[in-house]
């Protein structure tokens, strides 16, 4: 009895250590299947983007898919930073889109990009504030005042380098209570009422629009983000990507762009 | 010795190594000694070590009590209370902050009473690290202390009642003494948790350098812009909690 026992439960693990194996190579072979589908119909189009894009490309691959039937845009958003992280270790996707020429930086010099980054879109900041203005802040100067709560971007991110510009260019100093991970985090704690005001990206501070008031200051102007978007050079759909770059740039993309409130080269 | 459990036991080791082998092949070795001295390095660490044991002396002020009554006290609801207390586990840590600062935050629960009445604000303070890192840590302590109290051999305490000790006498001077393995343990894995702690404290207590950033964020922070500072932070954070934790065992955990 006890050696036929082992050998079943040897056989058990073996069949289970097969099954993971087997599962883990189906895996690959499926997404690397769905991945090298190529164009035309049923094409699916990969795109990371920036996170400060998520209301206005989420729109666009949307539209995208109604003016190519049978096309699949897949869309993963974070930040800039994260996803050139993931796009140099082989990432599979067709474009990426950032929100700052530094990381796309990242991307061109490691040579994954086919082709050079095309400037999209621009964004500036804009003191985000709880909606009607509460606290009565009408610029960069007020920040600054005592007793007023201010989260800011890190200085790592783009939004809080942005910021720092923005801030010394004013000659203001001041003291926030948190420099956040990302411009969401910052917005999301005006949402919350943890924080009088943030600095932000004007097209979040849009799309917050039912909470937050957007003050625009002098010289935010000059405190601008590029947004550059380029094929991947290891793209799974070349032509997809090329597509979907082309309606990004489009007169159509460009007005969905304008609307969420990011500027239009 | 069976192969079918020497197998699995093998490959998970290799899935918990794997990982710190991966963090060690990337460590900059050369340029370790600037790394390690840069500013912020020290800071972030110091707050981390201070954040984690003070959450885990607050767990130990509230968490062994609340084992003991889990374990001890027949009450109407305590299978609930217990799945209750099991919440922080299974919320992501991200939610967890956000439900603090719904509680905890000017606009919330106990927040505006809290600073009316006393002048307590937690969110962006030292202090709201510490309870955004209680929070999550705390189910690991209760768990541990809990499942202590119901294997300790109860004849103990009747005996000491029986000789005339009182509850609490009994309490401190029987029942912990039993149970203190299980309760290292716990307060061990708590420590660790609490160590390790991310996402309820950035979204809690937010971040910044020398009050709320410990050391997970300045890892993250570090990833946007240079993943080898961020090893290096990794590997400073492993090393010591490694160090203090191998330390702790060897003094409390496996000694009889």
């Amino acid at each position: 009895m006890r050696p036929r026992r082992r050998r079943v439960t040897a056989t058990v693990v073996v069949a289970v250590v097969l099954a993971l194996a087997g599962a883990a190579g189906c895996g690959r072979s499926a997404s690397g299947g769905g991945a090298t589908g190529g164009p035309g119909a049923g094409g699916t189009v990969t795109v990371f983007a920036a996170a400060s894009l998520t209301e206005a490309f989420t729109r666009l691959g949307r539209d995208f898919e109604e003016a190519r039937p049978g096309s699949t845009v897949v869309l993963s958003f974070a930040g800039s930073a994260a996803l050139a992280a993931q796009i140099n270790q082989g990432a599979p996707a067709d474009v990426f889109a950032s929100a700052a020429t530094r990381n796309m930086a990242t991307v061109t010099g490691a040579g994954n990009a086919d082709g050079d980054p095309a400037l999209f879109a621009r964004n500036q900041l804009v003191v985000a504030v709880p909606k009607g203005n509460p606290r009565g802040v009408a610029g960069l100067a007020d920040l600054a005042r005592p007793g007023l709560k201010v989260a800011l971007c890190a200085p790592q991110v783009p939004c809080g380098a942005a910021a720092r510009t923005a801030l010394d260019a004013a000659s203001v100093a001041l003291t926030p209570v948190t420099l956040e991970q990302d411009v969401r985090g910052a917005l999301a704690k005006v949402r919350l009422g943890e924080v009088d005001a943030a600095l932000v990206y004007r097209t979040d501070a849009l799309a917050a629009a039912a909470e937050v008031t957007a003050v625009e200051f002098p010289g935010s102007a000059g405190a601008v983000n590029d947004y550059p978007i380029v094929v991947l050079r290891d793209a799974p759909n070349p032509d997809g990507a090329r597509a979907f770059v082309a309606y990004v740039r489009s007169e159509r993309g460009r007005g969905v762009l304008a609307a969420a409130g990011f500027q239009v080269p | 010795m069976p192969l079918a459990l020497l197998l699995p036991a093998g490959l998970g080791l290799v899935l918990l190594v794997l990982p710190l082998v991966g963090l060690l092949a990337r460590t900059p070795w050369a340029t370790l000694p600037q790394r390690l001295a840069a500013p912020g390095v020290l800071t972030a660490l110091r707050l981390s070590l201070l954040t984690a044991t003070l959450a885990t002396l607050l767990c130990l002020l509230l968490g062994v009590p609340l084992a003991w009554l889990l374990a001890r006290v027949e009450f109407p609801g305590r299978r609930l209370v217990r799945a209750l207390v099991t919440v922080p586990l299974v919320l992501p840590p991200v939610v967890g902050g956000v439900a603090l600062l719904l509680v905890f935050g000017r606009r919330g629960l106990l927040g505006g009473w809290l600073d009316a009445t006393f002048g307590i604000t937690l969110p962006f303070t030292t202090a709201g690290v510490v309870l955004a890192e209680a929070f999550v840590a705390m189910p690991f302590l209760v768990i541990a202390v809990e499942g202590a109290l119901r294997g300790a051999d109860r004849r103990y305490e009747e005996a000491a009642a029986t000789l005339g000790a009182g509850r609490w006498t009994t309490f401190v001077r029987v029942t912990l003494p039993l149970v203190a393995p299980g309760l290292a343990a716990g307060a061990v894995l708590c420590w660790a948790r609490a160590l390790g702690e991310f996402g309820a404290t950035i979204t809690f207590a937010g971040n910044y350098p020398g009050r709320t950033q410990t050391m997970p964020l300045a890892v993250y922070l570090a990833l946007e812009t240079d993943v080898q500072a961020a090893v290096v932070l990794s590997l400073v954070l492993l090393t010591v909690s490694v160090a203090i934790l191998a330390g702790l065992r060897d003094r409390w955990i496996t000694s009889p």
